[in-house]
This record gives C-alpha cells, structure tokens and sequence, in this order.
C-alpha cells in the first residue's frame, strides 16, 4: 500500500465514522415517530386521525425506506419493501391495509430498537477515533502543566509521555478495525427487521403463483379452444369434403369420365388446403423449426420470415428446458408482430443471453417509441405467459422511440450444444 | 434415372415408390432413417434422391442434414427435398453450396403428380425447384427493395416462375405467351436488378434466388 493509497482509506474509515455519528443521531431522532404514530389510531374516531395516520404512516415508511436502502447498500443485497398494497384508494381502505400490515408494526418495533443500536454503533467508532487522537495530544497538554488523566495514566510519570501514544495507536487500530464492522452490524440488524418476514415473503410468493396459474390455466384452456375450433372449422370439414369429391368420383367413373375427373382435381385441391391449414396450426402450437435447431434456429427463421430487416445476435451454451425455449419463443416472436404492426420501424434487432441461472431476450426497434403493457394488448398477454415461468418483462419505450422489450426467464441450460446452422445466419 | 429415397412414414414411402415407378423411375433404395440415408446417398450416387426433411432417429432436420452432408461428400449430388412445411433457412442452406442441382418442396405438391415429377427430372438434370411459398416470403421480404418495386406485375409473376427454377418454356407455357416474350421480360428483370444475364437457365434461377436471399 503506498502513502497515497493510506491516506485515502484513511479519510474513507474517517468518513464513515462521521456518518456513522450522524446516524445515531438520525435514529434517535426517528423515536418521535412512536408516540406520533400511537396518537394517530385513537384519533381516527374524530375523523383527523385519518389523513394524520396517512400522513405519518407515510413518513415513517420513508422513515425506514432510508435506512432500508441504506443496508441493502452496505449489505449488498436486495431488501424488499414489504408493505400490502390497499386494493383500493379510498382513505379507509388505505387506513384499514395500514393498521392490519404486520409490517406497519414491524417499522414500530424497529424504531427503538434502531435507536440503541444506531448510538451505539455511532458513536463507539467516534469515540475510538477520538481517544486515538488524544493519545498524541495529551502529553503536549502535560508538557504545558495541564493536569488531566488520559484513560487511567496521569501526568505524573515520565514514562506515560511514551505510553500515551502508544495507547493512542492502540485506539486508532481499534477504530480502525471497528468503524466498517460497527456499520455492517447496524445494517443486519435493520435489515432483521426491515426485510419482509419469512411468512410475508412465502404469503407473497404463494399470491403470485396462484396468480400466475390462474392466468396459465385461463390462457391454456383458450388456446384449447381455438385448436379444437380451428380443427373443425378447417382441416376435418375439408377431409370430410375430400372422402364426398372421392365418393362422388367414384360413383361416375364409369358413367361420366369427365365429370369424375373434375370431381377429382376438386378432391386434390380440397387436400391441399386441408394441408395449409394444418401446417398452419402446427407452427402455432409447436414451430417444427424450433424443435428443430432450438432458440437459434428458429429465431433466425422468424427474422428470415419478417417484413423488417431483423439482425439476430444469440449465445446460448446449450437449450433451455422445451417449455421455456417454447414460451420464449413466442415471446420474441409476438413482440416481433407487434413491432412489425404498430411501431413503424424500420429495422429490429433481437439479443439473446443466459447468466446467472436467467435466460435474457431483448427485443428493440427504432421506431416510434410509445409502447406499453396495456390491459388486453400483446405485451400483456406476454407478460402473463412470462408470468407462469416466473418470467418478467421490461419496456422501455419513450416518445419518439426507440423501443426496448427485455425479457427473463429463469432457467438452465442442458448441456448439449446447440448444433448450429453452420455459416448460414 | 436411378433414385434413393428417404422417407420414414411407409404410406407415404409406398406411395412415393409406386409414383416414381409409374413414371420410369428406377428406385434403387428406400431408406427410412438419417444416417441409412446418408449412407445410401454416398454408396449408390443416384441420379437423384428425395427426402423427407423429418427422419429418425431425432425426428427433426434429420433428412436436411444428411443431404447436406452428403453434398458435401459427393459435390452436386442432386437432391430434392420435401417437407410438411417451408422455412427459408432449410432453403439457404441448401442453396449454400451454389451448386444447383437442388429442390425443397412441400410435400403438398406430391398431389399434382405432373408437376412433382417435372420437379424431379429438373433438379436431376441440375436445376432448382424452390417451393412457391418460398419464393413468396422471399418477394415478401424485398418488398422494400429499390429495384424489386420497379418491376412490372407480369415482371414479377416471371420473376417468381423462374425462382421456382422453371425454365423459360414452362415459364411461357403457364402465362400462356411466347418463350420470345419471357426472354424479353427476363432481360428486363435482370436490367433492373442490375444482375449479369447468362444464357445458361440454372445460372441464371441461382442468381436471382441469391440476389432475392439477399435483399
């Protein structure tokens, strides 16, 4: 480590034992919201506790949203806010979520809580650097005739004017050692009791499963029906017409040659739109060119087929299970729909990654920007069959454009390699 | 002309046989899996071969790849492809080698049987049968190319004939004008696509597929 280097750390630990002292004053200070918070329940019976609890409840979640942030930084991990969301806006219904939010009770509980440990991991660091310090400046004190103990040595032996700075060492190395260890244990204990509760986050987990089944069921049972429409109406009427042509055929071979072979072309014709209709069913369901080559394949086949001009830029190391590739797929493939009928493009590109056990799609435009996940439009409907994998999806898209649609989809990836269309892309 | 066939599903392996022989065709081997293809292909070098893109044992571009491969081995092999449905990137890679001598049909137009068979005769003499709905997606995806939209609606209709690979005769046998007119319409189309004219027609068919494959 050169001088520079310890300099630099140097002011860093001084920094964060002066923000540390700051803080302890920030969580004694956050004690005012207790007696605030418990007058505002009674006084809701006189109708001003109303927007006064909002108002304070408000302030506290702010309160805690800060020192939640805070550890999630000096932790490095993610802390989710774990407040219930009032089904409606109504002061009442927002009131009524508020009072039966254990976290609401959580934040109550952590206040005092805070405020101790916040002091105490404040203003120990402080107070370490400081006795560290004074360690060189008492026996110039005592040099002056100052008669002040510094810890428990006095002013009267000579050898304390060496002890002294020793001593004083002492406490800078403990200040030192302590000052990042005394914020990281502040943050866990927040974190403890700020973080939603093993049972919120299961309770909220379980909601958006039920969630994202409900829709996988409603989705699914539509797609069954319009198979099962589809079939009917299509390729089974038209077999059914085909077997009349033959039958009729048949019957006049001998009477009327002519007629049977018109009735025969009829017949081929029938077939081979019982043929296309099929063929197109099929790539609804399952395109055979993703069972196929996989993701690469079947991507470079969407942008080959797309009016605009699609550059695909995909790395995988191997497939994802087939229902994911299946849902990501259609994914890209609607989102490309999309950007082909409303966002007046002129070019489109298509990302493809997996890291992190998440397989990542980005899908952008350069077109009029404006894109939304509206209720009953495609990226919403993306976004619930995303859903049932627990997938996820972005869109960033202002005015004027351009247009990014991410999507993610957690994932592994078998290990066999993709057999790629080798130099044909 | 001897042929191999490659085609798991026996209905439509029989049927295949049974046509090809109604028309002279002598069918040296009917094979019904990939790697029996490939090797079929390479042993017996027929004049032509057909195969199902779909064959075991993975049931996905099995038959594409064999033909591919085997291709590779045997440079010009002529193979026609077929297949329950088109993708434009099976009709790339097999068009990759620039070799000719190749089809990729659906397997839909088996049922106009004289067409089917001229397809055949035209890949074993060495030249392209690219299935229409090809052509249309590949006009489809030129829609805004410069050159493509100066064409005539009778241009284009030559245009897409002749990406088919069908030769000038059959191009003016099925709008019903002279062969003189669509030279004339095919010179036009290679003026306006700025392409060189070659007077040998499978040259030509690969040339303007690439210059379509590339817009």
């Amino acid at each position: 480590m050169t001088d520079h280097d310890l300099v630099r750390a140097a002011r860093a630990r001084l920094t964060q034992a002066a923000l540390g002292l700051a803080r302890a004053a920030l969580c004694v200070a956050g004690l005012a919201l207790i007696p605030l918070q418990l007058y505002a329940y009674p006084l809701i019976l006189v109708t001003v506790g109303v927007p006064l609890l909002l108002l304070v409840t408000a302030l506290a979640r702010r309160y805690t949203g800060f020192f939640r942030r805070w550890a999630s930084r000096v932790l490095e991990v993610d802390i989710p806010a774990p407040y219930r969301l009032p089904v409606n806006r109504g002061p009442m219904t927002r009131v009524r979520t508020i009072a039966t939010d254990p976290a609401t009770w959580r934040d109550l509980a952590f206040l005092p809580v805070n405020a101790i440990v916040g002091v105490l991991c404040g203003v120990l660091p402080a107070a370490l650097w400081i006795n560290g310090v004074l360690g060189f400046v008492y026996p110039v004190i005592w040099l002056d005739h100052g008669r002040v103990y510094y810890v428990a040595i006095g002013y009267d032996t000579p050898g304390n004017f060496v002890l002294a700075p020793l001593l004083g060492i002492g406490f800078l190395v403990l200040a030192w050692w302590a000052t990042p260890r005394a914020a990281r244990l502040h943050a866990t204990v927040a974190r403890k009791l700020l973080a939603p509760s093993t049972t919120a986050a299961l309770t909220d987990r379980v909601r958006v499963l039920a969630d994202s089944r409900a829709d996988t069921v409603d989705a699914q049972a539509a797609e069954l029906r319009r198979i099962e429409r589809d079939l009917h109406d299509g390729a089974q009427a038209r077999l059914v017409a085909l077997g009349l042509s033959l039958g009729m055929a048949e019957e006049l071979l001998s009477r009327d040659p002519k007629a049977a072979q018109e009735l025969l072309a009829e017949a081929r014709q029938t077939s081979t739109q019982a043929l296309a209709e099929l063929r197109h069913l099929v790539r609804g369901i399952h395109p055979p060119v993703l069972a196929d080559r996989g993701l690469d394949g079947a991507l470079r086949a969407l942008a080959l087929a797309h009016p605009l001009p699609v550059e695909v830029d995909l790395e995988l190391a191997g497939r994802p299970e087939a229902p994911v590739e299946s849902a990501a797929y259609f994914a890209v493939a609607e989102t490309l729909t999309n950007v082909a009928k409303h966002s007046g493009a002129t070019a489109a590109w298509v990302r493809v990654r997996h890291a992190g056990g998440r397989l990542s799609l980005m899908i952008g435009d350069d077109g009029r920007g404006g894109a939304e996940a509206a209720e009953g439009g495609g990226l919403r409907g993306i976004e619930r069959r995303l859903a049932a994998f627990d997938g996820t999806l972005g869109i960033a898209s202002p005015v004027g454009g351009p247009t990014i649609v991410t999507m993610e989809l957690p994932c592994e990836l078998s290990s066999v390699k993709t057999s790629s269309s080798s130099g044909t892309a | 002309m001897r042929v191999v066939l490659g085609e798991d599903l026996v209905l439509l392996r029989d049927g295949l046989i049974r046509l090809l022989e109604a028309y002279d065709f002598d069918v040296v081997e009917a094979v019904d899996s990939g790697p029996a293809l490939l090797k079929a292909l390479v042993d017996h070098r027929p004049d032509v071969a057909v195969v199902d893109v779909r064959l075991p044992p993975t049931f996905t571009d099995e038959g594409l790849r064999a033909a591919i491969e085997a291709r590779k081995r045997v440079p010009g092999l002529p193979i026609l492809v077929l297949s329950q449905y088109v993708e434009q990137l099976y009709a790339r890679e097999l068009l990759s080698d620039r070799g000719g001598a190749v089809g990729y049909l659906l397997k839909d137009r088996v049922s106009d049987v004289r067409q089917f068979v001229d397809a055949i005769r035209r890949v074993a003499t060495g030249g392209t049968a690219m299935d229409p709905e090809v052509i249309n997606q590949l006009l489809a995806r030129g829609a805004r190319d410069q050159p493509l939209t100066t064409l005539t609606p009778r241009e284009r209709e030559v245009l897409s004939l002749m990406a088919e690979g069908r030769s000038n005769g059959a191009i003016a046998a099925r709008l019903f004008v002279t062969e003189k007119a669509v030279g004339k319409h095919i010179a036009n189309i290679f003026g306006k696509l700025d392409l060189p004219l070659s007077e040998d027609d499978n040259r030509r068919v690969l040339a303007v597929l690439a210059y379509l494959d590339r817009v």
